[in-house]
């Protein structure tokens, strides 16, 4: 395969589409004016800033991702310069580190636990600080979330909550446990098209987009 | 149940999207099934297919049997209550599953009242023919819907019948003006407020799985392609000659299934497909479909 040039200027960022929270994702890029695609073919990396890897069951994404040969058109846009974004299964797919499985990716050198809090009925939601990322608290959506359990000396900690990391990110990967596409703060949105370069053509100051809800992400799924 | 659990019931739907609930009767077949990219699975001790020959008063599973497929994959587990059954539901949330299905692939529990799921911090998920039977289950607190289909048949068409239905309903609602909703609501059952929350969203407020009948990579293609958000698979992966090949299929068929040259390589060379059923051959009174209202 030829490596194609790719440009980074491109201004657009990817959501892998392979299963999960792709529409979720894409409505926050549409709140901060950023030019969403949604990738599902080893051509629609071309020209990414960057790819947002979704939540969802990582064990399924991994097989997709294996069987339809987008893993190394990804690693190749990758290496050309494309920040990575996980949220949950993402973060999983994009550890170093599994326990007790295989690691997929392999970009951050950090170690997971796959489903670390129990079943549903554990999964909850909170907020905290984090000042890179936002002056203000952001709210934080935990489902059936992995924890980090720990991270190299390449790897800047974002947030930790108790013994477990909850965010963290080296120079072209973001991790976040957490699912800020399920709440109404843009704030972790605006904060990986910094790391992309993508300027925001919509500039929400205030840390809630109060015209967000729950079903928001419906508009992008409409039957009619 | 409060707000934020609500929501995160919901959330947690949103976030299967895209993906295949496969049946499952033991520790072995859940391990095929994540293993094939599920997305959760459903543990019950008979598929519909065997529940259908056999007969019987079908009930809630072993919880033992259902403990131990918990124990042995990471996904999400899902397990079956009875329709009314609330008894049932409550020792499903003490087991601390991840998602009840109130299901009329068991026999009724109650001909009247379906399970107030309001009072549960565990998540439901519910089948419905049409658009005032899926709001009539989210207004008693559902967190997910699946059509109905015919389970245990093999034969997608039902599932078909209650998307299309669905999609029809939503359609003409949209273009209706505001004051001809309420008529609308009355004679077809809808929670009024739901279905205005429907007319501006322009489908469910929840997600929308397709369920009953499925059998083949292209069934699940039609499916999402017919506008549902993914695809529960019963008696139609372990009921055919090729269990894990299947799987993988439908799972590759979900994913790609507005890509046909895909959905054709995921269709090549999987053996036999479970037996059919023709729904005229069912007598009315053993269709499963018209349990529950």
């Amino acid at each position: 395969m030829v490596a194609k040039k790719n440009d980074n200027s491109s201004g657009i960022i990817g959501i892998l589409d392979l299963q999960g929270g792709v529409h979720e994702h894409l409505d926050h890029l549409h709140r901060l004016g950023i030019a969403g695609r949604k990738v599902k073919q080893a051509a629609d990396f071309d020209n990414l800033a960057g790819l947002i890897i979704p939540g969802g069951e990582s064990s399924c994404i991994f097989r997709l991702l294996n069987i339809f040969e987008i893993k190394n058109p990804l690693l190749a846009a990758c290496r050309q310069g494309m920040k990575i974004w996980g949220t949950c299964a993402g973060a999983i797919l994009l550890a170093k580190k599994v326990v007790g499985e295989n690691a997929c990716l392999g970009l951050i050198d950090i170690e997971v636990e796959r489903n670390s809090f129990g079943s549903q009925l554990d999964s909850f939601k909170s907020e905290a600080r984090i000042p890179e990322v936002d002056a203000d608290s952001i709210p934080l959506t935990f489902i059936r979330a992995p924890k980090i359990l720990n991270a190299g000396s390449t790897v800047k900690v974002l947030l930790k909550i108790g013994d477990y990391i909850a965010a963290a990110e080296n120079d072209n990967i973001l991790v976040t446990i957490f699912h800020p596409e399920l709440t109404a703060s843009t704030a972790f949105h605006r904060y990986f098209a910094a790391k992309c370069k993508v300027s925001c053509r919509i500039n929400t100051e205030s840390r809630a987009d109060e015209g967000w809800n729950y079903c928001s992400w419906t508009r992008h799924a409409r039957i009619a | 149940m409060d707000a934020t659990r609500h929501e995160l019931n919901i959330q947690l739907a949103q976030m299967l999207k895209g993906g295949v609930i496969m049946d499952v009767t033991n520790v072995e077949q859940a391990k095929i099934a994540e293993e094939a990219g599920a997305v959760a699975v459903m543990a019950l001790e008979r598929v519909p297919a065997d529940i259908r020959k056999q007969g019987g008063v079908a009930r809630m599973s072993d919880p033992a049997m259902i403990a131990e497929i918990k124990k042995a994959v990471s996904i999400p587990v899902m397990a079956k209550a009875r329709i009314g059954h609330f008894a049932e539901a409550q020792l499903l949330e003490a087991l601390r599953i991840d998602y009840i299905d109130e299901s009329e692939v068991l026999t009724p529990a109650d001909e009247e009242c379906h399970i107030d799921k309001t009072k549960f911090s565990i998540p439901f998920v519910c089948g419905a023919r049409n658009l005032g039977e899926a709001l009539r289950r989210i207004a008693e607190g559902a967190a997910m819907i699946r059509t109905k289909g015919e389970a245990g048949t093999g034969n997608v068409v039902e599932a078909v019948r209650h998307m299309r239905t669905m999609n029809r309903e939503i359609r003409e609602l949209i273009r209706m003006p505001v004051e001809e909703v309420t008529g609308f609501a009355k004679t077809n059952g809808l929670p009024y407020e739901l279905a205005l929350k429907v007319r501006e969203l322009g489908r469910l407020p929840v997600v929308n799985f397709a369920a009953g009948g499925i059998a083949t990579p292209a069934d699940a293609a039609l499916m999402m392609q017919l506008g549902c958000d993914g695809i529960f698979v019963g008696s139609g992966i372990f009921k055919s000659a090729n269990p894990g090949v299947r799987a993988r299929a439908i799972v590759k068929a979900t994913a790609y299934f507005n890509d046909p040259q895909k959905v054709l390589e995921a269709s090549m060379g999987l053996g036999e497909a479970m037996p059919g059923l023709e729904i005229s051959q069912i007598p009315p009174e053993q269709r499963l479909a018209g349990r529950g209202w």
